[in-house]
């Protein structure tokens, strides 16, 4: 038996041959990374530009960054089980995380009553399905897709000079996307309530609930305050008032909220969220939403929590709406990149959400 | 004497179904990882599902690979290229498992429910909560996943290399049609 050399003279095609595959697949792979295309909106890039206005404090979420922890349950009444099988729609009590928040990536931002309010929340049924959202107090979401989320986010990052934004800039972002005119007049002229306690949130993006026979409906959620709503009165100079008043509020006595579950006419834009629904929608009464302790992020239960809107229980599903799944994904890279950087300490800290009887037995 | 034995017909059809299956997740993933388009949750959901289908094939391979043993490497190939050939096919055994595995325990530490194949199964954490471990483990799959696919690359140039520069059986061996050519039929006798 001749021993043949371990590379035997070959064609320059038969070569060809054997570099050719991996070397395909190599510019596949760099392609489907955005490697070919450095424009390409990505995570990373949305997350550039939510950094562009806000810097970047290590450690905290990338939007919503000031925020406390809250606890209490949902409880479901069975109104909304006809149009989906979620368990966490049937009668009875589920254990309730949640978080509220100012919108922005600035944890130290001082409150003020104009401020984008958020409510997050984590249901956990005890079969195991969960449901988490992250809700609003705007009547429709500023933009319509992920690429104008970024390009509004760019066209009002502060000028370097003045610390403000650039008002040219944010004109021609205006000027250029007139379709969401209407939106930006809804978000400035909304009414604005005293607080976190007497807000309602809204999911501004919708979602199809699954009924048992399959069939689906296209809806959107907002939580509706049982507390009497006041309007928002000024608070100069009180950087965290707020959050002080949320947490008297919750030392004082639980805050409930009632899940309305809206349906779409026939004339609404399910997959837009700039877009508001009509106003005589059917709307359900699904539950009862009671918080009823609150604790600062610094030890808090929802500090290790996205609040990804796409986690969703059986009996629910995402709609369309490209801003649900942009959301879903920036917020998984946002929460990789902050667990695993140090965090400071929040602005709402321990000391702040003390209850008062505990404060006093410390003193004691 | 060209003619080297071929592996088994389960081992060439495990071969290639979990080829195909490791490629569209690599490309998947390196593709989800940084989109922020309409079809996130779709391929999240499907990186999910594939991902516990390859373990679960990686493990009846590996039994395979112990029960039945591959046929020999050409005798006149050189014992450091025998080494780096076998050492390459220990670590892809190895990512196919620990990768799953990495994918699985980072969504267990980061808190996910980890639904499959739509909702119909929910698989449990086999981590604590803890979103430290969670971004270092998501960490981890990345790089590993950048590793089995320069593992995979070089596998690839390697085996075509075989078939069509040394033209030694290597690559005929692991191909599905292999089971025409009497010689390797023959060889199924032991």
């Amino acid at each position: 038996m001749a021993t043949k050399p371990l590379v035997p003279s070959a064609s320059a095609v038969r070569w060809l041959g054997v570099i050719a595959a991996p070397t395909a697949l190599a510019l596949g792979f760099l392609w489907a990374g955005g490697g070919l295309t450095p424009h390409r909106l990505t995570q990373t890039s949305l997350l550039d530009a939510l950094r562009a206005v806000d810097g970047t404090p290590p450690g905290f979420r990338r939007n919503h960054a000031k925020g406390v922890c809250v606890t209490g349950w949902f409880e479901g009444n069975g109104n909304a089980a006809g149009i989906s099988t979620a368990s966490v729609l049937q009668p009875g009590r589920v254990p309730v995380v949640g978080r509220f928040a100012l919108a922005g990536g600035m944890p130290f931002q001082a409150d003020a009553p104009a401020k984008v309010r958020s409510m997050a929340l984590r249901l956990m049924s005890p079969d195991g399905q969960e449901w988490r959202m992250g809700i609003n107090d705007i009547p429709v979401f500023p933009v319509r897709t992920p690429q104008e989320f970024q390009d509004l986010q760019l066209a009002s990052r502060p000028d370097p000079a003045s610390g403000k934004p650039d008002p040219a800039r944010v004109k021609a972002f205006r000027a250029a996307h007139p379709w969401l005119r209407a939106a930006g007049a809804q978000i400035t002229h909304r009414p604005l309530s005293s607080g976190f306690s007497d807000d309602t949130y809204r999911s501004l993006n919708s979602f199809l609930f699954v009924a048992k026979d399959g069939a689906k409906a296209a809806v959107r959620l907002s939580m509706v305050p049982l507390q009497p709503v006041t309007p928002a009165d000024a608070h100069a100079g009180d950087h965290d008032y707020l959050f002080r008043q949320l947490i008297d509020d919750l030392h004082a006595h639980p805050l409930q909220w009632r899940l309305m579950v809206t349906l779409a006419g026939s004339g609404d834009a399910i997959d837009n969220p700039s877009k508001e629904w009509s106003r005589d929608n059917r709307q359900i009464d699904a539950g009862t939403l009671t918080l009823k302790d609150i604790e600062s992020e610094e030890n808090g239960p929802c500090t290790g929590i996205t609040f990804d809107p796409l986690v969703l229980p059986r009996g629910m599903m995402p709609s369309g709406d490209p801003i649900l799944q942009a959301r879903s994904a920036a917020y998984m890279r946002s929460f990789y990149l902050r667990s695993g950087e140090r965090p400071t300490a929040p602005a709402v800290s321990p000391e702040m959400t003390v209850p008062p009887a505990n404060a006093k037995d410390n003193k004691s | 004497m060209k003619n080297v034995k071929s592996f088994t017909m389960p081992s060439r059809v495990l071969h290639w179904v979990m080829a195909v299956m490791i490629l569209a997740m690599i490309f998947i993933g390196v593709f989800m990882a940084s989109t922020v388009g309409s079809d996130y949750y779709r391929l999240v959901a499907l990186h999910r599902s594939v991902g516990i289908a390859i373990l679960v094939l990686a493990m009846l391979r590996l039994g395979n690979r112990l029960h039945t043993p591959p046929p020999p490497l050409p005798e006149d190939l050189p014992p450091v290229i025998k080494v780096g050939a076998h050492a390459s096919h220990i670590l892809l055994y190895v990512l196919m498992i620990v990768l799953p595995l990495v994918g699985w325990g980072m969504l267990s530490a980061g808190g996910y429910p980890i639904p499959l194949w739509g909702q119909s199964v929910r698989l449990p954490p086999i981590l604590p909560y803890d979103p430290m471990l969670w971004a270092e483990l998501r960490s981890a799959h990345t790089l590993l996943a950048f590793l089995l696919f320069g593992l995979v690359l070089a596998h690839i140039t390697a085996a075509l290399f075989h078939g069509l520069i040394r033209r030694d059986g290597v690559l005929r061996s692991m191909l599905l049609r292999a089971s025409l050519d009497p010689i390797s039929q023959e060889s199924h006798g032991d």
